[in-house]
């Protein structure tokens, strides 16, 4: 077995470390290193963006990053979204639109709904398609996730 | 005994119970799961679409350091070949254990052949590259009409088709025969103005679903059996697999995890069983997950199929007679689902003389599984689109025709049964009505379709208890796994019965040891038979509650009303008391409430809809794009009108990828060559439109509130509605799904 790699970043504004091989996974290291499971494998290629996290400000499959590569960087995923009493204006928007059913591609939408929000916060609805079009979902057909979109954008900006 | 009237929580629109868990990521779906101890393990597949298992040599994957046991087809119980009842649907036993790991044959590329557990999952792959496997590689056949021809490659050399009751001699691929008979087919031709008969052929599909397939088990030295995983059915895996390993079912226990999504294939087990029988031999959880590429190449897609429909209709639009011949790809065991395509192909409409044949024939690729509305799509691709050559020869609107047509409750189907009450001429209405189907189509290339679905539903069993808190809420414990909303759909009715805010009710669903038995979350059955049984467990609590009041006021029970959430008394003295006041006094009045509830009920009353598309072809490249996109279907009565429309426009848009790019490309060598995300490609939601669901509410006689299941039926119209669409943009007939770009260039001439 490969000698584990030592790392020290930032997820959700807080100093973590960890031990990775360095063959794992960013997506893996959340999810079976650190417990995080909010990043889900829905294809472990980056065709379907389930496991959408935000890195350095960007928005990034957590699939297609090696765990090794976090070290001094700054990481977001699902998990550090809502305060403590108050859901993230994202998060409200999808429950109140009813923009998820199963919900396995919810918290990756989110997360591309919230990087094109701090990019731009009053997208047209052809901008939230094409931005969201790296996120498969296959219970919804996307309506009212876009709509979703549109509102939280409504009440962030 | 429904009528259409208001309701206090049913139609509303509140938040869904388990939503705040699902958008913060909290919500544990099945590859969540942990344990301490946790082993993980891995499946080995065939490179084959068709071989000969010679021998397996598993020493050298047992030898690899961290791998803690290999399992194979003979670590298998001796099981009977008998036909086991499964719930929904029954299956052999023998086939289920052959599809969970091959015996003497591989039948299909991915077909699942041993399995690894190691101490991580980097190393449970690395051993799967030890096992050895000996392969007789023999030719395989991918297509319904290879398979059925007599030379054809058998997959089951003792196979014998079962023709119409009787065994053939020969062997053959064919699995069975039906046929469906009714009038006198040759008078109805005869008696026609106009008959079209035409061939089609739709590709293999999958469901889909986000989530890849997992199970954890733990088996532990007293026999019982513990399986976490995300299925639509834990009594329907908890009775796959006591029948595929020999377990006794009260052994098993099936914890139901959140599931990413199923539409019908996350019924069937795969790898359950494989993690079961990896935990006996090490004593240790054990985790098996699946990639995206052996959820393709492994797991029951919706079949391939080659469909014959004739039609006769007479100028003032009546039909005469109709004709199906539908032959559908079982995949690799019997088993297709050709008999509900039979069943949906000519429902909508009355059809005096028709004939209906069926055959369900085994090819080289993974066994088929239910994918919504299993059957219907395929058929309806050829029926709706012969019915719409008919109105362009007899010049009529396409929604006149049906409304001319639609069955009437009574009328006698081609299948035998009589047609139960559907709000078929409500819902062409409402597409004749909306504001798309009048409005201009400008532009070249462009045009606009229309096509019906119709999908009967299904009861099944299910099970509900209610707990009655001291604080005036409830707790609902129900078995059926939650995809898209249905515990709040669940909550809501029985939140009506007992006048309190679908707030107040806090729905669990349970694992197979803590609930009644409940069948699969499938079949659009959960909000309606789930639902049942959460009315009636409501209503065992509102007697209940009845009782308490009458002793609290020293009355007899039948001096108590319960109206609007309120108990009340006249009887001598006036006495008032909402349901949160009572639940405050049940210590007093003798302990705890606890309601129960069961259902089957035997009329899920079927759900229909009508489809109106526009797409813009582009001749140059062939590809088909949809400019706009109106669903309606009767919903018989909505509960939460925001899910009934979200499985509308869901369903619209699997049907639009099946209709436009979705399909299992093989090669010659049977092997599938596009098994990720970014070669079979789903719609995006750059692809797409806003789906315009427009629900329309003939409330279903067979249930309290009118409810019918309304999953399903979305997914049939789109092929036939867009293909029609295509006809008047281009002026071409396609005939083969999907219409991807090769395809319609390839109609048009032009390659």
């Amino acid at each position: 077995m490969p000698r584990k790699v030592h790392v020290q970043t930032t997820i959700n504004g807080e100093t973590v470390e960890y031990l990775c091989e360095p063959r794992q996974s960013l997506l893996e290291v959340l999810r079976d290193v650190l417990h995080l499971t909010g990043a889900k494998e829905g294809c472990n290629n980056g065709n379907c963006g389930a496991c959408s996290v935000i890195l350095d400000g960007r928005l990034v499959n957590s699939c297609l990053v090696l765990g090794a590569e976090l070290e001094g960087k700054s990481l977001e995923t699902i998990e550090g979204l809502a305060d403590p009493d108050q859901l993230d204006p994202i998060q409200d928007a999808f429950l109140e639109n009813a923009a998820l059913q199963c919900g396995i591609c919810t918290p990756g939408f989110i997360m591309a709904a919230k990087a094109l929000l701090d990019n731009n916060p009053n997208p047209t609805e052809y901008e939230i398609r094409y931005w969201l079009a790296g996120n498969l979902c296959r219970c919804t057909g996307y309506d009212k996730i876009v709509r979703a979109v549109q509102d939280a954008a409504q009440t962030t900006s | 005994m429904a009528e259409k009237k208001d309701y206090k929580v049913v139609g509303t629109r509140p938040i869904r119970h388990d939503g705040v868990d699902k958008v913060t990521g909290r919500a544990l779906y099945g590859a969540d799961f942990y344990a301490v101890g946790l082993l993980h393990g891995r499946v080995l597949r065939s490179p084959h679409a068709h071989a000969r298992i010679k021998s397996i040599d598993t020493s050298r994957a047992e030898a690899h350091p961290g791998v803690r046991a290999v399992v194979t087809a003979k670590d298998f119980p001796d099981v009977e070949d008998k036909i086991a009842d499964l719930g929904e649907g029954a299956a052999n036993v023998k086939d289920l254990q052959d599809n969970v790991l091959a015996g003497d044959k591989v039948l299909y590329k991915g077909h699942q052949v041993a399995a690894v557990a190691a101490i991580d999952p980097h190393t449970a792959e690395e051993a799967l590259e030890l096992i050895d496997v000996e392969y007789e590689v023999l030719p395989p056949v991918i297509s319904v009409l290879d398979a059925m021809k007599e030379d054809a490659p058998l997959l089951h050399e003792n196979m014998r088709t079962d023709e119409m009751g009787e065994k053939s001699e020969n062997p053959s691929n064919i699995a069975s025969h039906f046929q469906h008979k009714q009038g006198d087919l040759e008078k109805g031709f005869a008696e026609a103005d106009v008959v079209v008969e035409r061939e089609y052929t739709t590709e293999t599909v999958h469901q889909g679903y986000i989530e890849p397939h997992n199970a954890t088990a733990l088996y532990n030295p007293d026999g019982h059996l513990t399986i976490w995983c995300s299925t639509q059915g834990a009594f329907a895996v908890r009775e796959q697999v006591a029948e595929i390993l020999e377990l006794p079912v009260s052994k098993i226990k099936v914890v139901p995890m959140e599931i990413g999504g199923g539409f019908g294939g996350k019924i069937n087990v795969y790898i359950k069983p494989i993690a079961a029988m990896l935990s006996m031999k090490t004593g240790k959880p054990v985790k098996v997950l699946m990639s995206r590429a052996d959820v393709f190449e492994g797991t029951g897609p919706t079949p391939g199929s080659y469909v014959r429909v004739k039609m006769g209709a007479t100028n003032d639009g009546h039909i005469t007679a109709a004709e199906a011949y539908l032959a559908f790809e079982a995949g690799a065991y019997a088993g297709s689902p050709v008999g509900a395509a039979a069943f949906c192909v000519f429902s909508p409409y009355k059809v005096e003389n028709g004939q209906v044949d069926g055959y369900d024939v085994v090819v080289n690729k993974p066994k088929t599984a239910a994918y919504r509305a299993p059957g219907a799509t395929n058929a309806a691709f050829a029926a709706e689109t012969v019915i719409d050559e008919i109105c362009e020869k007899i010049g009529m609107d396409p929604l006149e025709f049906r409304i001319l047509n639609s069955a009437k409750e009574g009328d006698i189907r081609v299948d035998g049964p009589p047609a139960p009450r559907v709000g078929f001429v409500e819902t062409v209405e409402a597409a004749k009505d909306h504001p798309h189907y009048s409005a201009p189509l400008e532009g070249e290339n462009r045009g606009r379709g229309v096509a019906s679905g119709y999908w009967p539903n299904f009861g099944m069993k299910s099970s509900v208890v209610i707990n009655v808190t001291a604080d005036g809420t409830i707790s609902l414990v129900e078995g059926s796994t939650d995809i898209g909303g249905t515990r709040a759909a669940i909550a809501m009715q029985a939140a009506e019965v007992l006048g309190i805010p679908a707030e107040s009710v806090t729905p669990t669903v349970a694992d197979t040891d803590s609930v009644g038995y409940t069948a699969v979350t499938g079949g659009s059955r959960t909000a309606f038979a789930t639902g049942y049984a959460a009315y009636e467990a409501a209503q065992d609590v509102k007697q209940q509650m009845i009782e308490r009041a009458a002793k609290l006021w020293e009355v007899d029970t039948d001096a108590v009303q319960f109206a609007d959430g309120v108990f009340s008394t006249v009887n001598g003295k006036e006495e008032e008391i909402d349901f949160k006041g009572l639940a405050a006094r049940l210590d007093e009045t003798g302990g705890p409430v606890v309601g129960r509830g069961t259902a089957d009920p035997n009329q899920p009353g079927p759900s229909i809809g009508v489809h109106v598309v526009d797409v813009e072809v582009d001749p140059e490249t062939g590809k088909i794009d949809i400019l706009r996109y109106t669903a309606t279907q009767d919903a018989g009565k909505a509960v939460h009108p925001s899910y009934v429309e979200g499985q509308i426009q869901g369903g619209a848009v699997q049907g639009i990828g099946w209709a436009l790019n979705e399909e299992y490309i093989y090669n010659e060598k049977g092997e599938m060559t596009n098994a990720s995300f970014l070669d079979y490609r789903i719609p995006t939601c750059l692809d797409l439109p806003m789906i315009d669901a427009v629900i329309v509410e003939v409330p279903n006689p067979g249930h309290p509130y009118g409810v019918r299941g309304v999953g399903e039926t979305p997914i049939i119209a789109p092929p036939a509605a867009i293909a029609n669409a295509v006809y008047r943009a281009v002026g071409v007939r396609m005939k083969e799904l999907p219409m991807s770009p090769g395809r319609v260039l390839k109609t048009l001439g032009k390659i």
